[in-house]
């Protein structure tokens, strides 16, 4: 227990082993405790007991979220899914996890991004769109998540947040090619060193280099790890969700057309639970003419986790049968919405791929709020 | 220069405290050392000082010696300066001619250098001695006390303390916010562990109270204002607009507690699912019998505990005391009303500690009330029905419990106006937020203001017999001073020098007591000793250095700090 | 003391017979504190440290003791017993007998000369330190003893037994005050009260009513109280945690021996156990930094004020809570072996120890029932004094003018023992009040 209690200090994390009074408030809101074998109260007392079996047994380790449900919800503090992260630590420092994770992690030590693709490629999404390079100064820096650069699927709603930005008058620059994987994931799937050292290290400098008042990310992760594990010193980071209402609030933006849908809103973990921005992303589509705005049952602080974070973008899960992805979405039909709103790259992914391989795809579509926004933008869009 | 009779002749009692000095401290070199200090008579160790063999030592050497000062080497003088004054006292010393140096907190339980501790040891008593030296004698004061009780508060705490205070024979006046008495009990249909009907015994408790010819109930009354001291409080109620006045000697306080709320833990979804309860409104619902949920009775209830208890998040580290056996109650009442019902509690604890309590949960589950311990992670909606995730940690598997009523047993938390009594009296609050009791073990009653005393929850969560007992603990004390008639009053006040004083008022402000009053035909302060704590504040203040605290004055101080600095 | 007003008759001077003595007293009445050891004090002088404070039990006794003995208006009568109570609220006459200590209370100074002296010195079992060290056939049950007067074991004094004592009494040669008096007798007192005020106290169960335990069979099993004489620093050890000269590297507690137990009798919780277990746990951490430190439970009951935080605390002492009530304790080589289920493993467990501590269950004590036979009260169902009702009249007893305080009349820890001790004498106070009117 010790051993394992001091690595997880030595690696920056709080969690608290000895706290734990094994209540199971944990491993009840675990989203996989279901699904999988994973129980995270009886890891953490197998920890306390010196009783955890081979770690490169337990590939229930890998179907960790890192939603955070346990840490946000324990009553103790434990910081349970830290345990989790510790552990994957150990493995990686053993060399012993899963070969897909391990691919991700070669293609953003070689190319920036966990896709493997090149970096020069980059920037492709960005042409024509007339984005001004960061290195010319700029009020606000966008950051694009790896799948959002890359990934066709995630690029309409790239481009739209550009266009939005754009019509709302921001002084927006971007680094395109110079840009490198945040390390969100990379950190929780026990990567620690690369993290801290090739990471942070330069992606610190590199964002602190260009002088922007604020930096808008894409998706929550980077907004995450930018906002409470980089440091960032006299540099605003917000979420585009955040700028979104920002600028409507404030009268900068102006939606004028009218978008005749009936809408739903997932809460990414990153976003929501962890960070608690649950009112922006609902402000923005209120603002929508023309939309109607339903809710699912399980929202905000209850929200349910698509299965994508934590690395799970780069691994399968021990139960590929029963995926979160397939109730989350049966849950946004079941209210009605034609459309499924998301403000995150990985969940669009996942629950995207869910409506299709459920045959769900005629009756929600699964779409990113800035392409909602986009549609209602009118000419300046 | 010092007159022939006020030389000082010091003797110096070294302490043991079994191990607790002894192991780190050298007790035997201290006193060796002591000894040749100058004034010092005589110098002596020994296992516990305060026993009464050690005692003894002090009083008799007093007076075979002929000492006029006393310095104590052992502990905080929080616990026992006035053991050792009363025992310098009677062996003839002037009781406020001793002083005590700690060897022991500040000493030998912080540090392991037995060589380095006992220099520290000797250090600490040279400058006990030192002051000593210096120290005047004072005289032991008394003042009269108003026969009455002021009780803040109309629940059973308050109700119970008013009770014990005026059939002893004296007025007891009940403040309550309220417009009516009872408090948090008086909504409650049944209590446990008998589940006998609340109104059975609350009812002729009121009534007691009401037609009581010396207790005086002010409902929709709140205390404005507080002055005086023990045995002399000035009080001010504010009664429907009206302020009136109500001189008492000693205040018992029973305000009570409130309940968490549980839209706090969003987790639960209390305030989106009507079939989401508190235990506070099923209470209500077993009064009345209706149990309806979405339009018929509900074939299976869960009850999820500690609701905003045990839980740091929160900040809310305690455990509010009563929720396990609430929860007992209830889940026994459901199945009563509604046998067909399924009924579990989901705990993490079962905490049956009171008398009849395991018994009571041995009911509920002969009942057949299920018990499955995990501490419920969320709820959430199935179609019509709720939906509890939750590990069952004997099961070793997260289950979804579906549900048609949870219950969640909410804890109590400080009131929010516990910070407004508590800078009315001066109260320090503990940690968790609830009034500070001035000894967790040996004085749960008592507080750190002279003649205030606790009651109740709102000193700490506790169940009904428990708050009984202590209301009637705080009237014990707070009858004392009324059966005595007198209270001592503390002689270490701040004195003005008239010649120095320039009339500035700065004291005047400084003073959280109201103590010094400029003089109107001299221009110069007064302290009214009476009102005076002895808190120095002024003497700090006052730029002419008029103003001195009496056993702190700078020569007694500077005495003490030019040895520690050699 | 002062003979124009009514009196207080307390009967038990422990910390709750204590605390109402020292508060009727305090009021201006005068007040008899019938305490039947030699000793005033009760369990909590027994006590090392205290949760969740961890002050020392003695600290803060000891000056409530002394100022029992010294207090005008408290006259203190050790050594005796309370016979019977005639009469009825406001005009109660108690018997008293006062046993022989045989020694003389005025003479004896308490300087132990007669001790030292004693044929049977270091022989005789120590039952205030449980039978962990010895003393003498002459004793006092602890230094800090009120009165400190010596009293005559008579059950181990030889003389006192056999008739005979050598050649000559070594202990009246030995004492410079002339205090040694075998000729004293039993003495009957009566006294005229208002008021009695029950503070009797409780005793613990006998651990050897649970075998499975080994209490008995094995010298390393102890009893939570022979753990807390253990580690006093003015127990036999000095504060050490050590036994036969050894510190334990694997300690084992186990929760609710005898208390939550229908089948042995016993049904009710103790309410102190969780607790003191979760502070014995606390001192062998902090006296044995590196020994292995299981608790075994079923539930945890960290309930009043700063209790869930000291249980949290111990857990972060790195103390491990196991959740399963222990089936059995045997030996395996040079170590005792525990065997539970631990139920959050869902496994049966052996865990080594080299030293068990069985909380054991606070039980009415041994004479409760003749003692409410002869003082006319009635019995709960599970043994302790039954209370007038249990919400509202809470130190009231079945008999008028008679009051309950501490443990003789259920379970309870120290906060609220003082608590429900003056309790007690606000309810005495007001029956003295009104005797004092009358």
């Amino acid at each position: 227990m010790q051993d394992i209690q001091q690595f997880a200090n030595e690696i920056g994390l709080d969690l608290d082993l000895l706290a734990c009074i094994q209540c199971g408030k944990c491993s009840g809101g675990c989203p996989v405790s279901i699904t999988t074998a994973l129980n995270i109260r009886f890891l953490v007392y197998e920890s306390l007991l010196d009783a955890l079996p081979e770690l490169v047994h337990m590939e229930e380790l890998w179907d960790c979220t890192c939603c955070f449900t346990c840490v946000e919800r324990c009553p103790k503090d434990v910081r349970p899914a830290e345990l989790i992260i510790t552990l994957r630590n150990q493995l990686v420092e053993s060399g012993k996890i899963p070969g897909t994770i391990g691919e991700a992690l070669m293609g953003i030590f070689r190319q920036g991004n966990p896709l493997g693709l090149a970096r020069e490629d980059r920037a492709l999404w960005a042409e024509g769109l007339d984005v001004k390079p960061a290195r010319e100064g700029c009020d606000t820096l966008l950051f694009t998540c790896c799948y959002s650069a890359y990934d066709v699927q995630s690029q309409p709603a790239t481009k739209a947040l550009v266009r939005i930005l754009h019509a709302a008058g921001v002084d927006l620059g971007y680094l395109g090619t110079e840009e490198t994987c945040c390390g969100n994931e990379v950190k929780r799937v026990g990567e620690k060193a690369m993290f801290d050292e090739m990471l942070v290290e330069e992606g610190k400098a590199l964002l602190e280099s260009v002088g922007a008042r604020c930096i808008v990310t894409t998706s929550p992760h980077c907004y995450n790890t930018f906002k409470n594990e980089y440091g960032l010193e006299g540099i605003e980071v917000l979420h585009y969700t955040q700028v979104l209402a920002r600028l409507l609030e404030e009268g900068q933006l102006k939606l004028s057309v009218p978008v005749e849908k009936t809408v739903t809103y997932h809460d990414p973990c990153f976003l929501g639970k962890q960070n608690k921005v649950f009112d922006e992303p609902r402000a923005v589509l209120r603002a929508i003419p023309g939309l109607n705005f339903v809710e699912m049952d399980r929202i905000r602080e209850r929200s349910l986790c698509c299965e994508g974070g934590g690395g799970r973008m780069w691994f399968e899960g021990t139960n590929t049968e029963d995926r979160l992805a397939f109730q989350r979405v049966q849950e946004a039909v079941d209210t009605g919405a034609e459309v499924l709103a998301v403000a995150c790259p990985f969940c669009l992914a996942m629950l995207a791929d869910a409506a299709k391989v459920k045959g769900l795809e005629e009756q929600l579509k699964v779409m990113d709020i800035s392409e909602l926004v986009v549609q209602a933008l009118g000419d300046g869009g | 220069m010092m007159s022939e009779k006020s030389k000082p002749r010091i003797g110096v009692y070294v302490c043991h405290c079994g191990t607790n000095i002894a192991a780190t401290v050298d007790v035997e070199a201290v006193a060796e050392y002591a000894q040749n200090l100058p004034g010092v008579v005589q110098a002596r160790h020994y296992t516990y000082m305060c026993s009464d063999p050690g005692q003894t030592l002090i009083k008799e050497d007093c007076r075979a010696l002929g000492l006029n000062r006393v310095v104590v080497a052992s502990c905080s003088p929080r616990m026992h300066e006035p053991t050792f004054r009363a025992a310098a006292q009677e062996g003839g010393v002037n009781s406020y001619r001793t002083e005590m140096a700690n060897i022991r907190e500040q000493c030998s339980w912080v540090h392991h250098d037995k060589e380095a501790a006992t220099r520290k040891a000797k250090v600490l008593v040279a400058s006990a001695v030192a002051k000593v030296t210096h120290l005047e004698p004072l005289e032991e004061r008394e003042a009269g006390v108003h026969p009455g009780t002021l009780v803040i508060g109309g629940g059973v705490a308050g109700l119970s303390a008013a009770l014990d205070v005026a059939e002893a024979g004296f007025p007891a006046y009940i403040v309550e916010k309220s417009d009516r008495l009872g408090g948090h009990v008086a909504e409650l249909g049944h209590t446990f562990p008998d589940l006998e009907p609340t109104a059975d015994w609350l009812a002729p408790l009121i009534r007691r109270v009401e037609e009581h010819p010396a207790i005086t109930v002010m409902l929709d009354a709140q205390v404005e204002e507080v002055a005086g001291f023990v045995g002399n409080f000035e009080v001010t109620v504010l009664q429907g607009g009206q302020a009136q006045q109500i001189d008492v000697g000693t205040i018992v306080i029973a305000t009570g507690y409130q309940l968490f709320d549980p839209s706090r833990k969003p987790e639960f979804g209390y305030g989106r699912y009507p079939g989401v309860l508190t235990t506070w409104e099923l209470e209500q619902r077993l009064a009345t019998g209706d149990l309806v949920v979405a339009g018929r009775a509900p074939q299976d209830v869960a009850f999820i505990k500690c609701v905003g208890s045990r839980d740091i998040q929160l900040g809310n580290p305690y455990c509010s005391r009563v929720c396990c056996m609430v929860a007992a109650k209830q889940a026994q009442m459901v199945r009563q009303a509604l046998p067909e019902t399924r009924v579990t509690v989901f705990y993490i604890d079962v905490r049956a500690f009171g008398k009849r309590g395991e018994e009571f949960y041995d009911e509920a589950r002969e009942a057949g009330v299920r018990y499955r311990r995990g501490n419920v992670s969320e709820v959430y909606r199935r179609g019509e029905r709720l939906v509890l995730r939750v590990e069952d940690t004997f099961l070793r598997r997260t289950v979804e419990h579906e549900t048609d009523m949870v219950v969640l047993a909410v804890g109590m938390e400080p009131r929010d106006d516990t910070g407004v009594i508590s800078a009315l009296l001066k109260l320090p609050r503990s940690a968790d937020g609830f009034f500070l009791e001035a000894h967790p073990k040996l004085g749960p009653v008592d507080t750190t203001t002279n003649g205030v005393f606790l009651a109740g929850c709102c000193q700490a969560p506790k169940d009904i017999p428990d708050t009984v007992a202590q209301a009637k603990a705080a009237a014990s004390s707070a009858l004392i001073p009324l059966i005595r008639g007198t209270v001592p009053v503390i002689s270490e006040t701040a004195i003005v020098d008239a010649e120095l004083c320039a009339g500035c008022g700065m004291c005047v402000d400084v003073c959280p007591y109201g103590a010094p009053a400029l003089d109107p035909l001299w221009g110069v302060s007064r302290i009214n000793a009476v009102l005076c704590k002895g808190c120095g504040a002024c003497a700090v203040t006052c730029p002419s250095k008029a103003i001195c605290l009496q056993q702190f004055t700078p020569e007694q101080i500077m005495a003490q700090v030019d040895v520690l600095t050699v | 003391m002062s003979s124009d007003k009514p009196a207080a008759l307390i009967i038990g001077a422990g910390i709750a017979g204590i605390q109402a003595a020292l508060d009727i007293a305090d009021a201006g009445y005068p007040v008899y504190l019938v305490e039947r050891e030699p000793s005033v004090g009760g369990r909590m002088a027994q006590l090392d440290k205290t949760f969740p404070t961890l002050d020392c039990s003695s600290c803060i006794l000891t000056p409530k003791m002394v100022d029992v003995g010294q207090h005008p208006n408290i006259r203190l009568m050790t050594y005796a017993e309370v016979v019977s109570v005639s009469g009825e609220k406001g005009a109660f006459r108690a018997l008293v007998r006062k046993k022989p200590r045989y020694v003389d209370e005025e003479k004896c100074t308490g300087c132990g000369a007669c001790a030292e002296a004693c044929r049977m010195h270091g022989r005789i079992i120590d039952t205030f330190n449980q039978g962990l060290g010895m003393r003498a056939s002459i004793y006092v049950p602890f230094p800090q003893a009120v009165p400190l007067i010596y009293t005559v074991d008579p059950e181990a004094c030889l003389y006192l037994t056999r008739g005979k004592c050598g050649n000559t009494f070594k202990c009246k040669d030995a004492c410079p005050a002339d205090a040694i008096d075998f000729e004293q007798k039993e003495k009957l007192v009566e006294l005229d009260v208002a008021t009695v005020i029950v503070a009797t106290g409780f005793d613990l169960v006998d651990p050897a009513t649970k075998p499975e335990f080994g209490y008995g069979v094995y010298p390393n099993v102890l009893t939570g109280l022979e753990f807390e004489r253990l580690s006093s620093a003015s127990g036999p050890t000095a504060g050490k945690i050590v036994l036969d000269g050894k510190e334990p590297e694997d300690v084992v507690f186990i929760h609710c021996v005898g208390s939550r137990d229908p089948h042995g009798g016993i049904p009710y919780c103790s309410r102190i156990c969780c607790m003191y277990t979760a502070k014995h746990a606390h001192l062998v951490r902090d006296r044995l930094p590196d020994a292995r430190i299981t608790v075994f439970y079923i539930d945890m009951r960290a309930f009043g004020k700063g209790y869930e935080e000291f249980y949290d605390r111990v857990k972060h002492e790195g103390v491990l809570y196991r959740r399963g009530e222990p089936s059995e304790v045997y030996r395996r080589g040079e170590k005792l072996v525990v065997r539970a289920e631990d139920t959050l493993l869902r496994r049966t467990v052996e865990v080594e120890a080299d030293m068990v501590v069985l909380a054991t269950a606070v039980v009415p004590r041994a004479d409760e029932a003749q003692l409410a036979e002869s003082l006319s009260l009635e019995r709960s169902p599970e043994g302790f004094f039954r209370e007038a009702h249990p919400k509202i009249r809470p130190v009231e007893s079945s008999r008028a003018g008679f009051f309950l305080a501490g443990c003789c009349q259920g379970p309870k820890d120290i906060p609220d023992t003082v608590a429900q001790a003056k309790a007690a004498a606000a309810s005495a106070m007001v029956v003295l009040a009104a005797a004092n009117r009358a």
